[in-house]
């Protein structure tokens, strides 16, 4: 036996295997044919051995040669018997070629049966999986009969393995012999719910398959797909499961829907792509996609909100908000409710309310809106009502009756109030009426519904504006009733305020406290005067006068520049070069003057800063026209015409209107002057903007309104417009460009720096570093002992550990002899210590791990600890080694030095230019600067050099000047400002540790004074 | 259902076949030069769905088809498979394939058809889809080639081993640059 299957094997080995036959018949091109005939005999011969593994490898290169084209039917009984090897890598292949080449009138195939079964209950899972995929390919009716019993034992295999492969087959099963479909069927149906997903989706399969062939035997099944195909993960199950819903859908119409449901999501998602670019073609759907409104699922309804957005037009707006409207009243859910909601104002005031044709209308579906219970969008629906109301004049007597009427029902609505925002309206309809209060049909019924008690339950700033506007309201109605010459209503009217008001002067708002207290005093007042038969509704309305007027940010540009007025003339003599420097902080348009603009200097002080600030807090004083906006006072007198060619738009009014202004003051005016400059010299430096300060041809300075949309304050949204409009510059922004490609720093390389044996060890340092890895490199070589030894060293400064040094040193041996047990060994100073390894003593040194054979060079690692790093340090060592020559060997010595700069402390770090202002600005920095002379090289080499030499990184650079930043190890900030002039470059440096600081300027000054 | 797996080179020359129908063989071999011939004349920017050849099927039939680099890899299916199904299978067959290859080529193919038999087997099963997820088939072939891999191929092994040694015609074998093109990482598509 045993000589048999070496005999075997010998055999093997000089027969052609798989590899061999592809290869003979790629080699033989021109002859394949040919050649192919003759491995067929080949194969015969191999056929009729006895050897099984020998037949193996012959059906498997028949397998090969079917795919040619070749047919191999002659082999099936070989086939058959390499099926039935015990083996399983025979019998693999066995498989494989009859699932290749059988079909049902092979008639070997009946002699598979026995075997088949055999295989099929084999305990090894994978001899039973062989089967099942070869069955899979060849069964016949007869087999499927005589073998659908163990297959459908099968089903219930314990490896999921077997039993997806069993299921899968049950399909073949099916179509062989139909008669098994029915006892298999519930076993099948059970497997739907198999805990394997992979078993799962065999079923799935099977019974989309048999579906399709006769769909109404299995519509009882679609509740059960349903399920799965809410519930599973797997795509495949999900197509499938589509693809049998679209069979059975026409049986069944019902199941339309679940599965359109999938595809509409898709098409809705699909429709708002093809919106963007061709918003007609989708808008001849729109009735479908206000059908899917209707739909039930909640992300399809979302979808087509999305897509109505970009359809409306003026025609069909108020259509679809109608329609839009149900909805909102059907909808349950706030989710989708208030979606609906932002949906309905988003889609009205796009574009600038472009839509909307009729601002009554919009008015009543605000009002209706409001209706909401438990919305958190009060406050969205409150901001429309405002934005209408002021920039639609014809709307304003509409919007006040509605308003009126929603005050009067305040109470309406205040179920909801604690828990949600839609009071907020209330804060809208309270200030119209009051601003407004000249259209209220009955301002004294409106005044009282304001001064309720109830009104203490609304949240602060609501109240706020109720108490201001009720001022507002005690003016009109004054005045109206001094008309009626019936002085009792006026003092009674009074008296209602008197009783109303210290019920809000008690609020726990401070806001609500103060305008109470005020009024009510003013109030007292007004009574007084009132006793005294004085007419002062005159006098209390002018506090009141005027018209609000809200200013785009980009108002000024639309105002056209009269004519002979050149803006860009100068008005007084131009300012000497030190003042402009000190005006660029303000303001640049970077567009006409690119030149001025430069990164602010470090140099600019607090006491610069205020200096300047106090000076323009002068000139503004002194300038009549200079009104600036303020939280508190946004009313001013204003009587002058000329407001109305002034473009309104865009205004957000969010929150200004929250605190309706006390009289202006003088004081205001200042103090909010103050804290806006301060604001703004902090934005700009944070943002590293410039602007610059235009000047009118009668010199008269305006500040600027909002630095840039994105970052307006509501404090700063609505500039009072003056005779002179306020400059509402929309701030040209000068974004410092990196360093183009042009000006990139070298790429480190060693610098080798032979020196003479004299300087041998003390040689200076010269770092190098790349420059944009975060470590330190200094590197430094030596000679010695006629080349024998050369050492190059680099420090990196360990990033994790601010105190740690780790200095590479490699060693190179220039010499002819063999060097062996080298030590290192450096005398430790106070400050830094060569790390030893635990139990050594202070003075050890440390084996250098390697040997090193003539001309052979090597790296070693040390790590130094450094407690403090604000000085530079020389350490000296030596390094001990054995010189073995043929004949001999010495001990030698090679004495050195390692210079530990400050700038090897220091690690490239990048620094955001905002991050690097913010850092300037904390002031917890030390300054100092340095000059040097007769620097001869362009600006960006000077950069190139100080990033590359000194580990520094540019924050930005204008012209010739330049912000730079690094770190220490142990996070001390260095920051520096270069400027050129000629070849004077001047550094002035900021720092933590003025020590440090001193150390690397003395080394920055070192390294150009070598150039 | 699918109809038919065919996997052939730029060339139409067959790498794999496999039919889940009985054509004869000289009908395999016409269907896969049609099927060559439909695939091979369309550009690679154009949709990976064809309406099927006049051989197979008819009407019912699509052949989807991917091209990776020197391959093609057509599946002839019927609709009741999707066309977006079959694509992402393709395209777990040939990740499964470089799983199991690391970095599949052409020459895989050529010299271990068997193999890819043995993968295909456990991602399409007498022409429905059997798996789908890429590491439940790795893991079941190597499943399976391991435990055969170990103590039954080893002499099988030394035997190739001293082939490789003796045999003249090894020298010449080794240049045989022009098929040697990797499949390129698979990019989806």
């Amino acid at each position: 036996m045993a000589l048999k299957i070496v005999k075997g094997s010998i055999d093997r080995m000089f027969d052609k295997n798989l590899q061999d036959l592809v290869r003979g018949i790629r080699n033989h091109k021109e002859d394949e044919a040919k050649y192919i005939s003759t491995c067929i005999d080949e194969i015969k011969q191999e056929l009729k051995q006895d050897n099984i593994a020998v037949k193996a490898n012959a059906v498997c290169k028949l397998t090969y040669l079917q795919m040619l084209g070749y047919d191999v039917s002659w082999a099936a009984f070989n086939i058959v018997e390499v099926m039935s090897s015990s083996k399983f890598t025979y019998k693999r292949i066995g498989y494989l070629a009859a699932s290749q080449c059988f079909h049902e009138s092979t008639d070997v195939i009946m002699l598979t049966t026995n075997q088949i079964r055999k295989d099929l209950s084999s305990p090894n899972q994978y001899d039973t999986g062989v089967a099942l995929t070869g069955l899979s390919c060849f069964v016949t009716p007869d087999l499927a009969r005589d073998l659908a019993n163990d297959i459908m034992t099968l089903m219930s295999h314990t490896k999921p393995y077997i039993r997806k492969k069993a299921v899968l087959i049950m399909y073949k099963v099916f179509l062989k012999y139909p008669e098994s479909l029915r006892p298999a069927f519930p076993r099948l149906k059970e497997k739907l719910e198999d805990p394997d997903p992979g078993v799962q989706s065999a079923a799935v399969n099977v019974i989309c398959e048999l579906a399709r062939r006769n769909p109404k035997n299995y519509l009882s099944l679609a509740p059960l797909f349903f399920k799965l195909m809410t519930s599973s993960t797997n795509n495949w199950v999900l197509i499938k499961i589509i693809k049998l819903f679209g069979a059975l859908t026409p049986l069944e119409p019902r199941l339309v829907y679940s599965c359109v449901h999938v595809v509409k999501y898709l098409g809705l998602l699909a429709m708002s792509k093809i919106l963007k670019t061709h918003p007609k073609s989708v808008q001849s759907h729109k009735d479908l996609i206000l059908q899917c409104l209707d739909d039930k699922d909640e992300s399809i309804r979302l979808r087509a909100l999305d897509l109505l957005y970009g359809m409306v037009s003026k025609k069909n707006l108020m259509e679809i908000v109608k329609k839009l409207m149900l909805h909102v009243d059907k909808a349950e859910g706030t989710t989708y409710r208030d979606e609906l909601l932002t949906k309905i104002i988003d889609i009205c005031s796009q574009s600038n309310y472009q839509y909307i044709t009729n601002f009554e209308w919009y008015i009543s579906i605000l009002v209706e809106l409001t209706r909401l219970e438990g919305t958190r969008h009060g406050h969205l629906i409150a901001s429309q009502m405002l934005d209408v109301a002021i920039r639609v004049k014809a709307i304003r007597a509409f919007a006040v009756a509605q308003m009126a009427t929603l005050l009067d029902n305040a109470h309406l609505l205040t179920g909801n109030m604690q828990r949600n925002g839609i009071c907020e309206v209330l804060y809208a309809a309270a200030w119209i009426c009051g601003e407004f209060s000249e259209h209220l049909e009955n301002p004294m019924q409106t005044l009282e519904a304001m001064l309720r008690p109830k009104v203490a339950t609304l949240p602060g700033h609501i109240q706020a504006v109720y108490v201001q506007n009720a001022a507002k309201l005690f003016a009109t109605v004054l005045k109206s009733q001094e008309g009626n010459t019936d002085s009792t209503a006026a003092q009674e009217t009074s008296q209602l305020m008197i009783d109303r008001l210290p019920l809000f002067v008690q609020s726990a708002n401070l806001e609500v406290q103060e305008r109470a207290s005020c009024i009510l005093q003013l109030v007292k007042y007004i009574q007084k005067l009132q006793q005294k038969d004085v007419e002062i509704a005159e006098e209390v309305n002018a506090l009141f006068a005027g018209e609000l007027n809200p200013v785009a940010p980009k108002a000024q540009k639309k105002v056209p520049v009269p004519e002979g007025l050149d803006l860009d003339a100068w008005i007084n003599e131009p300012p000497s070069e030190s003042e402009s420097e000190d005006e660029q902080p303000k303001a640049i348009f970077a567009k006409e003057e690119p030149k001025h603009s430069r990164p602010r200097h470090t140099e600019v002080d607090e006491k610069e800063l205020a200096r300047r600030r106090e000076a323009r807090k002068q000139e503004q004083a002194n300038n009549p026209f200079y009104i600036k906006a303020s939280p508190s006072s946004q009313k001013v007198y204003q009587d002058t015409p000329g407001v109305e060619h002034i473009p309104v738009v865009q205004i957000d009014l969010s929150v200004p209107l929250k605190v309706p202004g006390l009289p202006m003051s003088d004081q205001y005016v200042k103090l909010e002057e103050e804290r806006r400059q301060k604001e703004r010299a902090e934005k700009k430096k944070k943002e590293k903007k410039k602007r610059k300060e235009k000047r009118s041809g009668r010199g008269k300075k305006h500040d600027s309104g909002p630095e840039s949309e994105e970052d307006i304050t509501p404090a700063h949204q609505v500039d009072i417009v003056t005779e002179e409009m306020p400059e509402v510059n929309s701030l040209d922004i000068l974004y410092f460009v990196p360093l183009a490609d042009s000006e990139k720093l070298p790429v480190r390389s060693h610098r080798e720096t032979p020196k003479s044996p004299a300087e041998d060890g003390d040689t200076e340092n010269a770092a190098l570093q790349e420059p944009k890895k975060k470590s330190t490199k200094e590197k430094r070589e030596k000679k010695k002992d006629k080349d024998r030894d050369r050492k190059v060293y680099d420090i990196q400064g360990n990033l994790q550990d601010g105190s740690q040094v780790v200095v590479s040193v490699i060693f190179e041996n220039k010499g002819d002899s063999f060097l062996k047990s080298m030590e290192f060994n450096v005398l430790d100073s106070l400050n830094s210590k060569l790390q030893r390894p635990d139990g050594s003593g202070p003075h050890d040194g440390l084996t250098v791990p390697f040997q090193l054979p003539p001309g052979v060079s090597n790296e070693a690692r040390f790590v130094f600890t450094v407690q403090s790093i604000i000085m530079p340090q020389k350490l000296k060592g030596t390094l001990t080694f054995i010189v073995k020559n043929e004949d001999s060997s010495t001990h030698e010595k090679l004495d050195f030095k390692l210079h530990f700069t400050c700038t090897s402390y220091l690690i490239t770090t990048p620094c955001y230019s905002d991050a690097f202002a913010k850092l300037l600005e904390s002031g917890d920095l030390k300054g100092s600067s340095v000059r040097l002379e007769g620097v001869n090289m362009p600006f960006h080499h000077l950069l190139a050099r100080i990033c590359f030499h000194h580990h520094f990184s540019v924050v930005e650079r204008i012209d010739s000047c330049a912000s730079m930043y690094s770190r220490s190890i142990q996070g001390h900030h260095v920051c520096l400002l270069v400027k050129t002039s000629g070849q004077t470059v001047s550094i002035d440096a900021k720092c933590d540790e003025p020590t440090l600081l001193g150390n690397v300027l003395d080394e920055i000054k070192q390294t150009f004074s070598q150039c | 259902m699918i109809k038919a797996i065919l996997i052939f080179n730029n060339h139409g020359k067959p790498r794999l076949i496999r039919f889940y129908q009985y054509f004869a063989e000289d009908m395999q071999q016409q269907i896969i030069r049609e099927t060559f011939h439909l695939v091979s004349k369309r550009d690679d920017n154009v949709c990976n769905f064809l309406e099927g050849g006049s051989l197979i099927g008819g009407s019912d039939y699509k052949l989807i088809y991917r091209h990776y680099a020197t391959l093609y890899f057509v599946f002839c299916v019927d609709s009741s498979e999707s066309e977006l199904g079959i694509l992402d299978l393709i395209q777990v067959f040939v990740e499964t394939l470089d799983k199991c290859f690391e970095n599949v080529c052409e020459l895989d193919l050529i010299f271990h058809m068997d193999k890819v038999h043995y993968i295909l087997q456990e991602v399409v099963m007498g022409g429905m889809v059997l798996e789908t997820n890429m590491n439940e088939i790795v893991a079941q072939v190597e499943n399976k080639i391991s435990p055969s891999g170990g103590l039954s191929a080893a002499p099988a092994r030394a035997v190739s081993a001293v082939k490789n040694m003796n045999l003249p015609e090894i020298p010449r074998n080794i240049n045989i640059g022009d098929i040697n093109i990797k499949v390129p990482s698979l990019s989806p598509f």
